[in-house]
């Protein structure tokens, strides 16, 4: 009993409302439309973007985690998609007329959990060669791997169980509809699910891991991290959300067509994630949130050669964030201007403006520090010593900045 | 018999295309360190560059010089402002960069030029030759015979000039060769300025093959030709023609063989997954071990 208590007391201790907004944002979102839906109906437009926004959030999280946490490229997260959307939509259509009469909740779960089981364990199969390679060539194997699944189903005919054709174009495939009301509520339920997994699993020990092997490779096998195992962990996972993601999409979609899964379709999942900024899973929600929303009204603004500039609005934001964080020159540029400045700036604005002045504290009644003898002026201290980090160029950056040397006031 | 024989001389030279973009793509990564995404899309900016050209002048010859110009104008372009700023920084950063800059291309080339594809067959209509009962385009000979040209003229220029020595001496170790005086800046500039120049050549036979040119012509021939890049060993010249050939030999075969010829894609891509599991430096490639 006591331990329940020191938990509970750990958790009080580690509790800080920057990591779980987001729960309570998902939580609000879905409470709120579920009324509205319940109580007045929502206008049909409106239900599609919120389904599209829930399993592009899925997507994105599951992106996320590679690219953000791994440091590796997925170029195929389509493919995983793909493969949710097409066995797990197909699962579906043999579940749906057995269950739905009692259950149609459960056929979507169970075809959600099978459409993950088999994206994931086509992430095992990926996650192979990974573990050999990395960077540029593993890249470009998630890219041959979403283009082999795209290809294969364009080509594949499905089949019911009596042997009629589910559908007559070859590559699309007619899929069972989970009650178009609720479905969004279900996805944004599975978002929220999917967020706990994920901030859990990146806090964990394994997390640790994943992240210490993002940052150095050969570093992190030197001090005994199993490489191999955490790589394709963090492969099947990110599969199996993104096949998850994939059975959303077919039941919100209906018919799927096997060519949208392509190159571009893995894109735009890497703009929300690289927008939302690179390990930062909240980001990543808000980035699909809101590059959902921007797809949808685009569409029907844009139409025809003028949805070139959607693209170009996504590129310019790959490269400028890009070149932004990572660009070794823009060092000071960043440290000057960025968003936790600027927030800071505000924040410092506001309080002035609605607080009385405060009195400027006298200089001559501060302490002096050389006369601080608590402390005794030769210990070295370890700690701020050891968490010392070492840029990857190897300038020497202090965690904090140097306290003046207590001799030199004599 | 007869049909063998035309296939495989398709495959040559549809493998001296691919090789032609392999060489790019090798010598940028071999040199830079970097995997150039938007070199597929380069080569649509060349096609796009001859349709203009061509339709403005006439001339093919003179349109496809413009275009090797266009091209490395905008290859020096996108490594001065894209990708040298990220010099030194992670190559996921990179990587990312450099799909930003290819959908970049193709999303400014759909709203200059439209979606649509432009028929180009007034260029590539060159006849046919006739030898007996072998048939062969006129164009896919000239394809052979460019590819054969520049290929060689490329390993005579790296292994000959002081340039090429340079060039070479970069791609080996990029500080070392700093402190003998080399200016590294300059030497990627003429990589990719190179390649840019490869890829629009490449561009004119690719029309020359499919006479038509649209916004997402270069991104599938690129990711193909990175394929045969790595098939080869990437980082080694030699190897991206080997891997340029044997690719455009299988893609012609396959297509060949009624059934198969649907899955041609995925074929290819297997081959890269299979090759990248058996022998990751590819089959000539150099291994290097990763030092702490």
């Amino acid at each position: 009993m006591s331990g329940f208590t020191t938990y509970l007391k750990s958790i009080k201790r580690s509790f800080k409302l920057k990591n779980f907004i987001m729960y309570f944002i998902l939580a609000f979102v879905i409470i709120l439309f579920g009324t509205l839906n319940s109580v007045t109906g929502l206008k049909r437009s409106t239900v599609t973007l919120l389904e599209q926004m829930s399993y592009s959030m899925i997507m994105a999280l599951s992106l996320s985690l590679v690219v953000g946490f791994l440091g590796e490229l997925s170029l195929g997260h389509a493919g995983f998609m793909s493969l949710g959307a097409f066995l797990g939509g197909y699962m579906q259509t043999y579940l749906y007329p057995s269950l739905t009469a009692g259950a149609p909740l459960l056929s979507l779960v169970l075809s959600m959990l099978i459409g993950g089981l088999i994206a994931a364990a086509f992430g095992f199969v990926i996650g192979l060669p990974a573990l050999r390679l990395k960077g540029d060539y593993l890249a470009i194997v998630t890219l041959a791997f979403g283009e082999i699944v795209k290809v294969i189903f364009t080509n594949v005919k499905f089949y019911a169980l009596d042997g009629r054709l589910l559908s007559t174009t070859v590559g699309v495939l007619k899929t069972g509809r989970y009650d178009q009301k609720s479905l969004f509520i279900i996805g944004f339920i599975v978002v929220l699910l999917t967020m706990i997994f994920i901030q859990n699993f990146i806090k964990s020990k394994h997390g640790n891991a994943v992240m210490a092997i993002r940052d150095n490779e050969i570093a992190a096998r030197a001090m005994g991290v199993n490489v191999t195992f955490y790589k394709l962990l963090v492969f099947v996972i990110s599969a199996f959300f993104a096949g998850l993601a994939g059975v959303l999409y077919s039941n919100a979609s209906h018919n799927i067509n096997a060519a949208d899964f392509d190159y571009n379709y893995s894109i735009n999942f890497l703009v929300m994630v690289v927008l939302g900024g690179m390990g930062n899973l909240n980001g990543s929600i808000l980035a699909a949130a809101l590059i959902s929303f921007l797809n949808n009204k685009l569409q029907t603004i844009l139409t025809g050669d003028m949805a070139g500039f959607k693209n170009l609005f996504y590129a310019l934001i790959l490269i400028l964030i890009v070149i932004y964080n990572n660009a070794p020159k823009l060092r000071g540029f960043r440290a000057k201007y960025n968003l936790r400045n600027l927030f800071n700036f505000v924040k410092a604005k506001l309080t002035k403006l609605f607080t009385k002045k405060q009195p400027v504290p006298d200089p001559a009644a501060e302490v002096e520090y050389g006369a601080d003898w608590d402390k005794i002026p030769t210990k070295i201290e370890m700690d701020a010593l050891l968490s010392t980090d070492f840029t990857p160029d190897n300038t020497y950056v202090p965690d904090k900045a140097d306290k003046p040397k207590e001799g030199g006031k004599e | 018999m007869i049909d063998i024989i035309t296939t495989i001389i398709n495959g040559l030279s549809l493998g001296g295309v691919y090789a032609l973009i392999a060489l790019g793509y090798t010598m940028v990564y071999g040199i830079a360190k970097m995997l150039n995404f938007a070199h597929g899309d380069i080569i649509m900016v060349g096609g796009f560059s001859i349709f203009v050209f061509f339709n403005m002048i006439g001339q093919p010859l003179l349109a496809v010089a413009a275009a090797i110009i266009v091209c490395i104008v905008v290859g020096l372009l996108t490594e001065r402002f894209a990708y040298r700023p990220l010099r030194g920084a992670s190559p996921l950063a990179v990587l990312i960069t450099a799909i930003g800059v290819s959908y970049l291309l193709q999303s400014l080339a759909q709203i200059i030029f439209g979606a649509a594809p432009k028929k180009m067959s007034a260029f590539s209509d060159l006849g046919m030759l006739n030898i007996g009962e072998l048939k062969v385009k006129i164009a896919t000979l000239i394809t052979l015979g460019v590819a054969t040209v520049i290929m060689i003229a490329l390993t005579l220029f790296i292994n000959k000039t002081k340039v090429g020595k340079a060039m070479l001496a970069v791609s080996e170790d990029r500080g070392a060769a700093q402190l003998m005086g080399i200016n590294v800046n300059f030497v990627i500039a003429l990589t990719f300025a190179i390649g840019s120049a490869l890829a629009a050549v490449a561009g004119a036979s690719y029309i020359l093959q499919n006479p038509t040119v649209n916004v997402s012509m270069g991104s599938m021939p690129g990711i193909k030709a990175f394929t045969a890049a790595v098939i080869g060993g990437i980082g080694s010249i030699p190897g991206a023609m080997l891997g340029g050939i044997l690719l455009g030999l299988i893609e012609t075969i396959c297509n060949a063989i009624p059934g198969l010829s649907d899955y041609t894609i995925a074929i290819e891509f297997a081959l890269l997954i299979l090759i990248l599991l058996v022998k990751p430096t590819g089959l000539l490639g150099k291994k290097r071990r990763e030092k702490v």
